[in-house]
């Protein structure tokens, strides 16, 4: 199953020109600065806006087809929206505003049910409240869990972090996970962090000035040279791995990828269990051999696949590691003196990993 | 204390003023919900129409309408026509002019309220599976609730007080058309001050009573500032 997007639109000086088809599955990222059409393209999507072209479905069903008239209104479409506010509606209280649109389903099916969603979310505590005394994560929360009671086939967020200070960050962001990870329900989340994207996207459409630069897989698209992620300070690279084994007497977890090891400190994971990780540019230094006398464990063999300038200084390279991609920030001195080129055999040397 | 034809005044009084709030409340809220969303341009004409009442002079409306209305008006013979009576002197000519002195007090509460809503709302409540109408009802009027009891009051006690139209349209019959404010007058040029005072004295403590409840309600309850 598949979400298909074709959408163009005019607004003054604004235009957007978007064609992109995404897997109906997993969380995938409209990704880009403030004012690049993400937010506009994601109230298309919802219905909110009517593009003057457009042709929008998903799998079976088509929510818009401007060639046959074609237009189902927004409360007819089977989609969750998340506002960057929890827009909560102030009249009612937690509960209420939870079970609005599970009061409306009607004879459609409902999978999600109100204690999956109250459990899943931890909204028990809250629901006699009024919503206007609830903090900002909270509010979030109950916001989230309103628009996936509506039981919908695609879900929308448009920053819902962004309006958060970091703590309310930090409690919302393993529900997000937990989300991906629980529910079958492909979505569809706008952002211009980075951070977010890493964490928690499996696709990225790379949307500048209402255009689409770049789609692809995240790690692809954060690695790659001619984009922004990878230009900016903080350019780094997201592994998928498995936890591998536990080394008790060091406290260390050994994670695999393709047939290589990452070892870090102990993590409180089950065997088997697959986790991100972020490893940044700056971090992974070259090495034309592997060096056993060396504290660093971390020591990947790696192919280069392209490379190019960052300033007068610093060069960016990009490298294979069994199908997985790295990111590696080396002075052009090094580069010269390695004599690093496209295809070349290399050990790349990773001083610092983080878990996502 | 109260004769017989003051409390027929009284009674009736009530009857017109509820009835125009009813009204009023029916047809107001559309009108007010067009004037609080319309981009059309001639919206400011018909603003401006429903506003006529507050400054115009009561006895000009209340003119026009006798013209209207009366036997030989347009109005007056298309209700002739169809098998009715013209409305003029009757207690149905007092509730079209009642209706229409009273628009602004309901209308204008109304469409503020509806105009300072978030329309963040409705789009929420739209992706939630609401239909227009049932968002509007479930989202749009409990939002506005403090104006529809401003608009409600307003235009109950507006009618209440009101004198020049129904002394134009209505004339003074005893229990037909003799509205309170008219009984008033009636005692006054009379000379019987005593009942006079009772009905005076009477609606000054009514309407103050009714303002005062709106005020006091409207400030405990003011969405937005109970939030710290």
């Amino acid at each position: 199953m598949s979400l298909q997007i074709r959408y163009q639109l005019q607004r003054g000086a604004f235009a957007l020109d978007v064609d992109v088809t995404l897997p109906a599955k997993g969380i995938s990222a409209l990704f880009g600065p403030s004012g690049c059409g993400k937010t506009t393209c994601l109230r298309c999507i919802a219905g909110l806006e009517k593009p003057q072209q457009g042709l929008l479905t998903l799998g079976e069903q088509c929510w818009q087809d401007s060639t046959r008239a074609h237009f189902i209104p927004v409360h007819q479409r089977a989609v969750g929206y998340v506002f960057q506010d929890a827009a909560l509606f102030p009249h009612l209280n937690v509960e209420a505003n939870l079970l609005y649109a599970y009061r409306r389903l009607g004879k459609r099916p409902a999978n999600i049910k109100p204690d999956a969603i109250i459990d899943l979310l931890r909204l028990s505590t809250l629901l006699p409240r009024s919503v206007d005394n609830l903090s900002g994560g909270e509010q979030q929360r109950v916001a989230i869990g309103r628009a996936l009671l509506a039981n919908p086939d695609l879900l929308l967020m448009d920053e819902p972090l962004s309006a958060l200070d970091a703590a309310s960050k930090a409690e919302i962001m393993p529900c997000l996970e937990q989300l991906h990870d629980e529910l079958s329900i492909p979505i569809l989340y706008v952002s211009h962090s980075a951070d977010e994207v890493a964490r928690l996207a499996d696709n990225i459409v790379l949307l500048e000035n209402g255009q689409v630069q770049a789609q692809g897989k995240t790690s692809d698209i954060f690695t790659r040279l001619d984009l922004a992620p990878a230009q900016r300070s903080e350019a780094s690279a997201i592994i998928e791995a498995q936890v591998e084994s536990h080394d008790e007497e060091f406290a260390l977890t050994r994670l695999a990828f393709s047939g290589r090891h990452i070892t870090l400190p102990a993590l409180a994971l089950d065997k088997d269990q697959s986790v991100r990780i972020i490893i940044h540019a700056r971090d992974v230094s070259l090495a034309l051999e592997h060096q056993l006398n060396s504290s660093i464990l971390n020591i990947l063999p790696v192919e280069v696949e392209a490379i190019s300038a960052i300033n007068a200084a610093q060069m960016l390279v990009r490298l294979d590691a069994g199908g997985q991609k790295l990111l590696s920030r080396i002075t052009r001195k090094s580069a010269n003196v390695l004599g690093i080129k496209p295809r070349q055999r290399l050990y790349a040397q990773v001083k610092s990993v983080s878990l996502l | 204390m109260l004769s017989e034809s003051d409390i027929a005044a009284l009674w009736l009084t009530f009857r017109l003023a509820i009835t125009t709030t009813l009204i009023l409340l029916l047809f107001g809220t559309p009108l007010a919900w067009w004037l609080a969303h319309s981009r059309r341009r001639f919206k400011v004409i018909i603003e401006a129409v429903v506003s006529l009442p507050l400054v115009l002079p009561p006895t000009v409306l209340g003119f026009y309408l006798l013209i209207l209305l009366g036997v030989q008006g347009p109005v007056g013979s298309l209700f002739i026509s169809l098998g009715g009576e013209a409305p003029v002197f009757r207690f149905s000519g007092l509730v079209i002019g009642s209706v229409l002195y009273s628009l602004p007090f309901v209308v204008q509460p109304l469409r503020d309220s509806f105009a300072m809503q978030n329309p963040r709302l409705l789009e929420v409540a739209a992706t939630l599976r609401a239909h227009p109408l049932d968002r509007f009802f479930s989202v749009a009027l409990p939002l506005a609730r403090h104006g529809f009891l401003t608009a409600s009051v307003l235009g109950f006690a507006h009618t209440v007080g009101e004198f020049g139209v129904v002394l134009m349209i209505g004339g003074n019959i005893p229990g037909e058309t003799q509205v309170l404010s008219i009984a008033i007058y009636d005692h006054v040029e009379s000379l019987e001050y005593a009942q006079a005072h009772w009905l005076a004295g009477g609606l000054l403590l009514l309407s103050f009573t009714l303002l005062l409840m709106v005020y006091a309600f409207n400030q405990r309850t003011r969405p937005g500032q109970s939030r710290a």
